[in-house]
């Protein structure tokens, strides 16, 4: 029972890591990124070439992969994303499917269709036993990160001077223009941090999710139920989303297993009924 | 002095009729049934897929609904008539598709509800979340669907029980064919009323709609309904057509990829899906026949690339070839096309 909580846990905190990047964008630029997914497994390809292939450590790699992803996201946001922010939804959401599109085949003709594994170090695997309850090392380590991460995000959204101009930015685009903030350029880093966080998640959760070209697809609904359910406006709407996701996932599967997947689904649907906007969602601005 | 309701009723009945280009567009279709026998198989899914954009082109282009999450309906029916055959409930093919169709219009009926609230990323979410939903259905009761080895074992019937199904899809086409036109042409019937020309408004301005006593929601849930029962009876008619229905039905992809049949074609003028089906098929078939694993990528890349070019300039070209094509039938047929109503043509 504690088991699966703790499971839970350790995969809602890495939906987390991956689909914070996505409520963010969503919320300030009112961007529908469906290829969010594709950014992670970016970071996920990059780690599994880094550590299997080039012999990096593991502990080394993720942060490599971040950086990757996040170069890779800065780069897309530049020269393709800065088009489409202000088409309408339709437009949108073709554009981020086709390069959905784009990534499956492209991954698929680099790397293969076959499932990838990281080979994680030693100290890694195995199990901790407290109190009668197991704990995976692998796991402990994804919500310590995780963790740190949710925290290092709380701090700088709410005490820098750029968590500062981005909230300004998510809250009236117009006004914070008006105020002298660049908002394409904290945009432009936002996105860029949102993907490289993506990739980091990526990189973690090839163990857990499973790595092949096909991920940007399997979890695009895990995103984008993460991003609905949590709404768009902070960043501890989605985390609580996340987790309740992860735990409801991990024990409905276990519980359930011949329902699966159904129970989220149905979930997300009784949420998005019952409020539109999101579970923990202030009343939108706009 | 014409009150406005006739005024409405001329202007209607202007835009009804049909022009020399609608005529010369269906005799081309049901002349390919003689002229490339050796294409009826591709054609046939090219036909499917068309009446299954026209079905999102209803919500699309009329009402302003985007969905990812059409293929609920269309796998719906397509396993509902798929047992029909199999369990020999409903042996004739065509009371099993309309009754397929039925079933479709009545899940989209009670899912309209949930589409009604919420922004575009909420019908978004909701419409993918119940085509997944139905999906994950189909994969565990596998004892009733077959699972992930999809529907075997069903054996259609001869349609009308006079035409049986031929190997080479002889049948399969015109029977199609005929299923397309027909519900093509209600349909056309449907936007080209007085409900059709409400959509619009509330397309344009929801808000304003409303407030000129359009009843928003009810037309909405209707069009819905209607929309959901045109995709299944493409997902009918795929299943028997190939005698065979897998959880495919409901992917993703399958969504997605009808939203760039309608790109493609162009959206809000019902022909869009038709002819962006044909050109969809195609591509995807001579682009698999290049790379065959890797055919995504490129419908990928098309996608990307409309976006960036701009939908409504690729539209804009579509309808400049449409306007020089219609002057061109015009002058074959030597009458005008634009007869009567000048005087209030400028609304």
């Amino acid at each position: 029972m504690l088991t699966i909580l703790f499971d839970g846990i350790a995969y809602g905190m890495l939906l987390f890591v991956l689909a914070c990047g996505l409520s963010v964008t969503l919320g300030l630029m009112n961007l529908i990124n469906l290829a969010h997914g594709a950014f992670a497994m970016a970071g996920g390809y990059c780690t599994v070439i880094l550590v299997n292939r080039v012999g990096v450590p593991f502990i080394l790699g993720l942060p490599i992969a971040f950086l990757v992803t996040a170069a890779l996201g800065g780069l897309f946001e530049r020269t393709l994303y800065v088009h489409v922010y202000r088409r309408s939804h339709l437009d949108q959401v073709l554009f981020t499917i086709g390069i959905v599109f784009m990534s499956v085949a492209a991954v698929d003709y680099v790397m293969g269709s076959s499932q990838q594994f990281v080979i994680i170090p030693q100290a890694l695997q195995g199990q901790f036993i407290v109190f009668g309850i197991g704990m995976s090392k692998y796991r402990l380590l994804i919500i310590l990160i995780c963790g740190l991460l949710t925290i290092g995000l709380q701090l700088m959204i709410a005490k820098t001077r750029f968590g500062s101009r981005l909230r300004a930015a998510v809250d009236d685009q117009r006004v914070a223009r008006g105020l002298g903030i660049n908002v394409g350029a904290v945009f432009a880093v936002t996105f860029a941090f949102g993907s490289g966080l993506a990739g980091l998640g990526g990189a973690l959760g090839a163990e857990i999710l499973g790595l092949d070209p096909t991920f940007p697809l399997k979890y695009l609904i895990y995103f984008l139920i993460v991003v609905t359910v949590g709404g768009t406006t902070s960043i501890t709407g989605p985390f609580l989303a996340s987790i309740l996701l992860g735990i409801a996932d991990v024990a409905g599967k276990y519980y359930m297993p011949k329902l699966g997947a159904f129970v989220i689904y149905t979930i997300m649907i009784v949420v998005l009924i019952w409020r539109p906007q999101g579970l923990f969602a202030r009343s939108a601005a706009r | 002095m014409a009150s406005v309701a006739e005024d409405v009723a001329a202007y209607l009945a202007r835009r009804a009729r049909w022009s020399p280009l609608e005529i010369a567009f269906w005799i081309c279709a049901f002349a390919t049934i003689w002229l490339f026998p050796g294409k009826h198989l591709i054609l046939t899914e090219a036909a499917i897929l068309a009446l299954f954009a026209l079905s999102l082109d209803l919500i699309l282009g009329y009402a302003g609904i985007i969905s990812l999450g059409q293929a609920a309906f269309f796998g719906l029916a397509g396993y509902c008539s798929g047992l029909l055959a199999k369990y020999g409930l409903v042996n004739e093919p065509v009371i099993a598709l309309i009754l397929s169709g039925f079933v479709a219009a009545a899940l989209g009926f009670v899912t309209s509800f949930l589409v009604l609230r919420g922004s575009d990323l909420t019908r978004l979410m909701v419409t993918l979340g119940v085509a997944l939903l139905l999906g994950e259905l189909a994969n565990r009761f596998s004892n009733i669907t077959g699972g992930a080895d999809g529907l075997q074992g069903v054996t259609i019937a001869p349609v009308l029980g006079l035409f049986r199904f031929d190997l080479y899809g002889h049948t399969g086409y015109i029977y199609c064919l005929v299923v397309l036109f027909i519900s093509f042409i209600v349909a056309r019937r449907i936007v080209y009323s007085p409900f059709g020309l409400s959509l619009r408004s509330l397309k344009g301005n929801t808000l304003r709609a409303a407030a000129i006593g359009i009843p928003v929601k009810r037309r909405l849930v209707a069009i819905y309904t209607v929309s959901a029962g045109f995709a299944g009876l493409a997902g009918a008619l795929l299943t028997q057509t190939t005698a065979f229905c897998s959880l495919d039905v409901f992917s993703l992809d399958r969504s997605a990829d009808l939203l760039l049949v309608l790109i493609i074609g162009g959206t809000g003028y019902l022909y869009g899906g038709l002819i962006g089906a044909v050109i969809y098929k195609f591509l995807q078939d001579w682009i698999a026949s290049l790379t065959p694993q890797y055919w995504q990528f490129w419908i990928g890349f098309v996608l990307v690339v409309i976006v960036l070019v701009g939908r409504e300039r690729v539209e804009e070209w579509g309808r400049a070839l449409r306007a020089s094509l219609a002057r061109l039938g015009a002058r074959v047929f030597a009458r005008p096309v634009a007869i009567g109503g000048a005087a209030s043509d400028g609304r």
